[in-house]
């Protein structure tokens, strides 16, 4: 949740005195500089910033700078060439829009007042990147072992690293995983190669049955 | 008439019907557990469908996308969690009812109001589309370019409060479609000489890692929770028959759902704060709003569920997705060489009707599954979320690498996954990005034929139905600004 504010702010932790304009100084002068468009008016009490926001605005922002200065290295520019037929020229608008939005997006978070908790918020984005780690060992395990095995070894072990421990659990996260390749593979036959295992098995009817149908 | 009665024909095949109905009871279920949604389960099952002819492959996505909202009243209701977003608003007065005691009240006036909306917005559907084939062939590359630009202005509006958020993700998804060979010249864009980025990215990779994979990682990494709800006892037959005194509220929510759906980026909210904006102003005991009111009920139900097939028009008629889920629609009618456009209503106008009536189809297989399932859909919702996660994160798989059988494919939808999920936690939406990789592509497309005899801005004007869009858009644009000037002057007076 939001870190303890050491300074109370004028506007948002105590209400201002007469005269006196909300936030800190730099946001003061950030709103002098900025379009109140963007930023809202200067009176009253100041936005809230969600946690985290002025990192993934900078970084957007930051990204659309890069895309920028790699423009002109990335796409072609022909000669004799109209500019709406130019390669460049929808990079380039797109681009344009994601540097004016994205630098207003930026201002938006600066001139707010930040909620704090931006680390534990930067932590909940990398948590969830053991599970693409997951996911992509399953992606990688199906060529070779097969799509049955595969399904029923993720499901059951990704079930068995979230708690679902007990038999029961493990029974259902294996009938889940059968159901999986049954309904997609054996009946829609959607095209997921046959694993490298089943070369293994001796040629004959129940090696092919099991390399088309699971 | 015999273009419909040609297009009846087209469903009364055994695989159609089974797709109807599979996609009806399927989204129901879908739409019924919470963190799910159609628009995860459509983006799964988007490759299996490439599969089937186009006719069945789009009746069973349809049959997900317009009976998933009728599933998603249950546990808001119940459980005052919206299965899918646009139910949120059916947990204000929904859930209140429930409290007092009168939960089979408001399942019935929920189905009822869907049920009778779904049906009235295709019949406005059938009944315009003699219409829609006349002004349809109007619209050159000037101007299907032109509405998509409305799309995106749209979008960005319509995202209040986020309005520059939505633009910079709009902006990103534009330039996600400009990468890879370019279609005039094939000169390389942004590739960095890596062959895996020639062909650009897919745009089923892209929505598969934003709506599916994202949606598993919230699941999976967020704390385990098992809703529970009390079983419902009594004749839902009976209770949906309550929604008969709420008749204006009804058609009053349908014509907002189908006026909203057919504006591409306004969709289901829009329409139904109207609707229920509306109802409340109507109302003998407006007060009642949000507290349990059966009118606030059936008013937000009304507008969301007449809006699939609205939604269809500008999808069907010039080739433009209002919103995530015709996009991804679109992507099934280009594998199977269908494109949805004027010529489509010139042409096909028999494979449209088909889909209206698989629609009317669909809400009657529904409103019969629901009347008798409403106790077993309870079952299911008790699903821990985690393991909603895995399920997710099993079935996403499906819909990744059976594309190409591309491990690379596999890497960049955990990638979108990813920052779908960044986005969801500064709590920003991803639709934009999926409306800017599929509207910025047609833009691209139709801007070079449509500046081929250009010579000053006015010309490119010329023809009405472009000056009443570049009307709009310059007013839409205008418009805003205006009220972010007046906002601000507001702040500055408090």
């Amino acid at each position: 949740m939001s870190e303890r504010i050491a300074e109370p702010v004028p506007g948002v932790d105590v209400p201002p005195r007469p005269r006196q304009p909300a936030g800190t100084r730099f946001q003061r002068v950030l709103r002098t500089i900025s379009p109140r468009i963007v930023t809202g008016g200067g009176g009253g009490a100041r936005r809230v910033a969600g946690p985290g926001e002025v990192v993934f605005a900078a970084g957007f922002f930051g990204l659309s700078l890069l895309l920028l200065l790699l423009l002109p290295f990335q796409t072609d520019w022909l000669p004799s060439t109209k500019l709406v037929v130019q390669p460049r020229f929808w990079p380039a608008v797109a681009i344009g829009a994601m540097l004016v939005f994205s630098g207003g997006h930026l201002l938006r978070a600066l001139a707010a007042h930040p909620a704090g908790g931006a680390w534990a918020e930067i932590k909940g984005w990398l948590r969830p990147l053991e599970f693409a780690l997951w996911f992509l060992a399953y992606v990688l395990l199906v060529p070779w072992s097969g799509y049955l095995l595969a399904t029923v070894a993720f499901t059951s072990s990704l079930s068995w690293r979230l708690g679902y421990r007990s038999a029961r659990w493990v029974l259902v996260a294996t009938f889940f995983a059968l159901c999986v390749v049954l309904v997609f593979r054996s009946l829609l036959g959607v095209n997921i190669p046959s694993g490298a295992l089943y070369e293994l098995l001796p040629p004959g009817g129940f090696r092919s049955f099991l390399m088309t149908r699971f | 008439m015999d273009m419909l009665l040609s297009g009846i024909g087209m469903l009364m095949h055994l695989d159609v019907l089974l797709a109807l109905l599979i996609g009806s009871v399927g989204g129901v279920i879908i739409g019924a557990i919470p963190g799910v949604g159609p628009a995860v389960a459509i983006a799964i099952l988007l490759p299996a469908t490439f599969a089937l002819p186009p006719l069945v492959g789009l009746v069973m996505l349809l049959g997900i996308y317009g009976s998933s909202m009728f599933g998603g009243a249950l546990p808001a209701i119940l459980i005052n969690t919206p299965g899918t977003a646009v139910n949120a608003l059916t947990t204000y007065d929904g859930h209140p009812m429930t409290r007092r005691g009168e939960a089979l009240k408001a399942l019935g006036l929920a189905y009822g109001a869907s049920f009778g909306s779904g049906i009235l917005s295709i019949l406005a559907l059938i009944v315009l589309s003699p219409v829609l084939a006349k002004v349809a062939p109007m619209f050159g590359s000037k101007e299907i370019f032109l509405a998509a630009l409305l799309g995106l202005v749209l979008v960005v509006i319509a995202h209040r409060g986020q309005a520059l958020a939505a633009g910079m993700l709009a902006g990103f998804g534009v330039f996600l479609g400009t990468v890879g060979l370019e279609p005039l010249k094939y000169t390389q864009r942004f590739t960095f000489d890596q062959p895996w980025l020639a062909s650009g990215f897919d745009l089923i990779v892209v929505v598969l890692g934003l709506f599916a994979l994202s949606q598993a990682f919230v699941l999976l990494s967020g704390p385990d929770e098992s809703p529970d709800a009390k079983p419902i006892r009594g004749s839902m037959g009976r209770a949906m028959l309550g929604t008969l005194r709420h008749k204006r509220i009804v058609a009053a929510g349908t014509g907002f759902g189908v006026l909203m759906g057919m504006i591409p980026g306004v969709g289901e909210f829009t329409a139904q704060f109207l609707s229920y904006t509306y109802a409340q102003k109507t109302s003998a005991d407006p007060d009642a709003f949000g507290k349990g009111s059966p009118e606030g009920l059936v008013a937000s139900e009304s507008a969301n569920n007449a809006v699939p097939a609205a939604a269809m028009i500008p999808l069907l008629a010039l080739g433009i997705p209002g919103e995530a889920l015709t996009a991804m629609m679109l992507s099934v009618f280009y594998v199977h060489n269908v494109i949805p456009g004027p010529q489509l209503f010139q042409g096909q106008i028999d494979f449209v009707y088909a889909l209206y009536v698989a629609m009317i189809l669909l809400n009657v297989i529904v409103v019969l599954f629901m009347m008798v399932s409403s106790n077993l859909l309870l079952k299911i919702i008790r699903i821990p979320t985690r393991f909603l996660g895995v399920m997710i994160l099993t079935m996403s798989f499906v819909g990744v690498y059976s594309l190409r059988n591309s491990i690379t494919d596999c890497v960049i939808a955990a990638v979108f996954g990813w920052i779908g999920l960044v986005l969801k936690r500064q709590d920003l939406p991803p639709v934009p990005i999926i409306l800017g990789l599929v509207l910025g592509g047609i833009m691209e497309v139709k801007f070079r034929p449509a500046m081929a005899r250009v010579e000053v801005l006015a010309d490119f004007f010329q023809r009405p139905v472009a000056a009443v869009l570049g009307m709009a858009i310059l007013a839409l644009i205008v418009g805003q600004l205006a009220a972010l000037r007046r906002q601000a002057m507001e702040r500055n007076k408090a």
